[in-house]
């Protein structure tokens, strides 16, 4: 739309060799980026009621007994996500246990202790850690560490451990434990990355207070550091088990795709992300497929749950304001 | 778009086409009958609830220096960003009142923004020169993004720009450099060449010496002297040796309010209202 | 309790605590090289096991049928590549366009529901995309397609794009957006022109992360694009994916497969570590002044 008026004016008449206002492409323009940025609402909304629609007919079939039924049997059409669920918690478990303190402390020795020099090498190979594709680490976990976990850390773990009942029972290679090692691996980057920002975030005057107190550089650490990034750190690991929930290609490979339910580690194991991986294309029967789909629906309301508990977390840490212009 | 451009007969500056006159000395201009550029009355701005401007009235002669002073967070600056609806980018502003420039009101309905501000151009307290684009490109964005394409007009139309600001000599074999390349004041004298280069009718300026060296100022300040003949210069300046060296007339606000609104040299040497006078004379702010 | 007079056992606990604060600091330096390890296993033993398979066969040939020997992969390459086109056709202007909303426009509170979103969105499970566009493009269509595949790959690189992008338009300072508009020119034009054109480095390098990540991604392929152990002609039908295939060969019976599923994660790792090393070298100044 041009403004008229403007013409009228005695100096712009002979001033401006403009074009004059036209609005309509400022319009669009707006109107094109707002398209754009509700397309998240239209996905997250597609993604719950895509799943939702493909097990409309499971959850007509099994009602909520469908979490709690252990059995998973194609043959007698009869479907439970139990062991699927059982599966995908403790192999995550065992992923935080291992990632937590190993990537805690590496964020520690990162923002602490590393000569400067070294800092930006050790991020820099950290992060190529999270550029490997999950099938990648399916690749090498199937050939080089089931293999050496088989022949040397389980046999260890065994000997030494063995009276307790998670480390007894027949060793495969493929396992639960297997699994959660791959995991931990796979999570290392998010939790190093996210806890060495909350480090950094501690006020330096934290760390003079405590000096002043004549503290030992970990008292330092332990008192000042630790105790005041104590929730961020909590949210880095809640970060992390939302990527280890949903992991699918290499705990496919390695987890050995049994849907049992076993004390022992050392006892293949499945999950809600490798059973669709692997059954989703040979579902034979409508109910067999809907069931899948309603696996995807508990592990995405699951992961979304926990995701938005660690951006609650992490957020309220960093106040964010940006201004900008209208 | 841009056969509008070809359409308007290309005319050389106003400068050319104004009458040749004498060396206009603040104080000459002071007694020439006064063309009002801007026309102001019961003027009011509010950010949110927080209002800022409070009725201000006021008429600002067109071809002349008027210098804005008060105290800072006297709504100076908002009173100059409001003259070419600059405000509007700040969220939750509204205003009341009028304000037109020679007698059209920028504020109805069908008036685009845009079209305002490309004849009230505007220079910041930083010089803030586009850091991805040269010298040339720098002075010629506003045409060229406004549909100009005639590229003997926009050859003509960046020397033109260059030499009003007085940059031209420096920078003439050096165009396609960076215009982060220049220094403090040079690049200050290309955000004023920027801005000349549209053409606009009326240049408002936000402290726009307040990040430079006194030398650089004074080049400035020279260069405003000689934008007085064809362009109407509005500045907000906290140095009030400044205001009083550069303007025909003065305006000083305090607390969001037009408090006394005269010639310079009456508002220096002899204001009507005690708050202006102990403020030149330094005595707050 | 202890007392200034008792000298001796302060002393010992002082050396006790300069002991443990060492021995915390060693603690920590093998915890981070054991962080640092497994890249360079996966890569030692990547290149150890794939480089010898790397021929000229590899990148021409289709794959052979199970049993033979020999063949290749170049389907799956061309296969990754024109997925990674089609994702990057989708997640590139809605994730850019969407960054530009949250930055320039909207109102903080519409916003920061969104970018929420956007957020929760990258935590979402990639299988889960698999599923989702299951139901949405090869049920109605009939068909497993390059299609599906690359919409699904698409959809996750939009909430990707679209914070890289955000975050990098909010540092260009808002003194060019003001000296743009003050000039008369149109908000749109000061929007592409100015502003994403001083933060266009940044928008290229997130663009560059989002597409890296998105192209060794396996599940959301499973169920969309399928595989195909030939050329696909039409992007209408199923194709091949350089994840796929190595996922089908690594867990298969055959050694000649394996060795061509090293080779192929070889590849696959060179193509994402160029990329990632692309982003580095563009990211390596990136200020405004």
């Amino acid at each position: 739309m041009a403004a008229p008026s403007v013409s009228t004016s005695p100096h712009s008449a002979i001033r401006s060799t403009l074009p004059a206002g036209v609005r309509w492409p400022d319009i669009s323009f707006r109107w094109l980026a707002l398209l754009a940025a509700v397309t998240i609402l239209v996905l997250i909304a597609l993604v719950g009621w895509e799943l939702y629609q493909g097990s409309r007919l499971a959850i007509g079939h099994f009602g909520p007994r469908f979490l709690v039924n252990s059995t998973w049997n194609p043959v007698t059409d009869e479907y439970g996500a139990w062991p699927f669920i059982f599966g995908t918690l403790v192999s995550s478990l065992i992923a935080l246990v291992i990632a937590v303190p190993l990537g805690v402390a590496t964020a520690l020795y990162l923002t602490e202790l590393a000569p400067v020099r070294l800092r930006q090498p050790v991020v820099m190979i950290v992060e190529m850690l999270a550029a490997v594709p999950s099938v990648i680490f399916g690749l090498w976990g199937i050939f080089v560490l089931i293999p050496w976990l088989r022949d040397h850390l389980f046999v260890w773990l065994k000997e030494t451990l063995g009276f307790l009942p998670l480390f007894r029972g027949t060793i495969y290679g493929v396992s639960m434990l297997a699994a959660g090692i791959i995991v931990a691996i796979m999570i290392l980057p998010i939790i190093t990355s996210v806890s060495r920002e909350i480090l950094r975030s501690v006020p330096n005057l934290q760390r003079e207070a405590a000096y002043a107190l004549g503290a030992t550089h970990w008292e330092v650490m332990r008192i000042a550091v630790l105790s005041y990034a104590r929730r961020g750190l909590f949210g880095a690991a809640v970060l992390g088990l939302g990527r280890a929930l949903g992991e699918t290609m290499a705990v496919t490979m390695v987890i050995g795709n049994r849907p049992d339910i076993s004390a022992s580690l050392f006892a293949p194991g499945y999950t809600l992300a490798s059973v669709i991986a692997n059954e989703f294309t040979e579902a034979t029967t409508d109910l067999y497929l809907s069931s899948l789909f309603e696996l995807g629906l508990v592990l995405v309301a699951v992961t979304i749950v926990v995701n938005v508990v660690a951006q609650l977390m992490l957020r309220s840490l960093a106040g964010s304001g940006t201004g900008k212009v209208r | 778009m841009a056969d509008l451009s070809q359409a308007k007969p290309v005319v050389t500056r106003p400068v050319a086409s104004a009458p040749p006159m004498a060396p206009r000395t603040p104080a000459a201009i002071a007694k020439e009958p006064m063309e009002v550029a801007f026309d102001i009355s019961g003027f009011s701005l509010w950010y949110g609830a927080n209002q800022a401007l409070f009725d201000v009235g006021i008429q600002i002669p067109a071809r002349a220096v008027t210098a804005i002073i008060g105290p800072s967070g006297c709504g100076k600056s908002t009173f100059l960003r409001a003259l070419n609806r600059m405000h509007e980018l700040t969220p939750g502003t509204r205003i009341a009142g009028r304000l037109r420039l020679f007698g059209e009101d920028l504020y109805a309905a069908a008036v685009d923004p845009a079209v305002v501000r490309r004849r009230v151009g505007m220079v910041f307290q930083k010089s803030n020169p586009f850091p991805t684009m040269s010298i040339a490109e720098n002075v010629l964005v506003g045409l060229r993004l406004n549909g100009v394409n005639d590229r003997a007009l926009l050859r003509q139309r960046l020397e033109e720009s260059l030499r009003m600001a007085a940059l031209w000599d420096e920078v003439k074999d050096i165009l396609g450099r960076p215009g982060s390349s220049l220094s403090g004041g040079q690049q200050q004298r290309l955000c004023i060449a920027r801005a000349l280069a549209v053409q606009p009718e009326v240049l408002l300026m936000d402290e726009p010496c307040s990040a430079l060296d006194p030398l650089a100022t004074a080049k400035i300040e020279e260069l405003i002297n000689d934008l007085r003949a064809s362009f109407t210069v509005i500045i907000v300046t906290h140095n009030m040796q400044q205001a009083a060296r550069v303007s025909n007339r003065t305006a000083f606000f305090y607390l969001g309010r037009l408090v006394e609104y005269d010639e310079t040299s009456t508002i220096f040497m002899n204001p009507s209202n005690p708050q202006t006078e102990a403020y030149v004379a330094g005595r707050f702010g | 309790m202890t007392t200034p007079s008792q000298f001796q056992p302060t002393a010992r606990r002082h050396a006790w605590r300069k002991f443990t604060s060492g021995a915390m600091a060693g603690l920590m330096l093998v915890c981070a090289v054991a962080v640092m390890a497994p890249i360079f296993l996966v890569l030692f033993f990547l290149v150890r096991e794939g480089a010898s398979s790397l021929d000229w066969s590899f990148f021409t040939q289709l794959p052979k049928p199970s049993g033979e020997l020999g063949g290749g992969m170049a389907n799956a390459i061309v296969g990754t590549f024109t997925l990674l086109a089609m994702a990057a056709a989708i997640g590139v202007p809605v994730g850019v366009m969407g960054g530009v909303y949250l930055a320039e426009y909207g109102s903080d509170r519409a916003n920061s529901w969104i970018r929420f979103t956007a957020d929760v969105l990258n935590g979402v499970p990639s299988i889960v995309w698999g599923m989702v566009v299951y139901g949405l493009l090869v049920v109605p269509f009939k068909t497993f397609s390059a299609y599906a595949g690359g919409v699904a790959l698409g959809f996750m690189m939009i909430p990707l794009v679209m914070r890289t992008t955000e975050e990098v338009l909010v540092l260009v300072p808002q003194g060019y957006r003001e000296a743009a508009l003050a000039l008369g020119i149109p908000r749109w034009k000061t929007i592409t022109v100015i502003v994403v054109r001083t933060a266009l480095k940044g928008i290229v390098t997130g663009i560059l992360i989002a597409m890296a990540r998105v192209a060794g991604e396996t599940a959301p392929l499973l169920f969309t694009a399928l595989g195909n152990n030939f050329w696909s002609h039409r992007l209408s039908e199923p194709i091949s994916a350089l994840p796929l295939q190595i996922f089908t060969y690594a867990t298969s019976a055959y050694d000649d497969w394996h060795r061509q599923a090293w080779a192929g994660a070889l590849v696959l790792m060179g193509m994402i570590l160029s990329l990632n090393i692309l982003v580095r070298v563009l990211s390596r100044d990136r200020s405004f002044k």
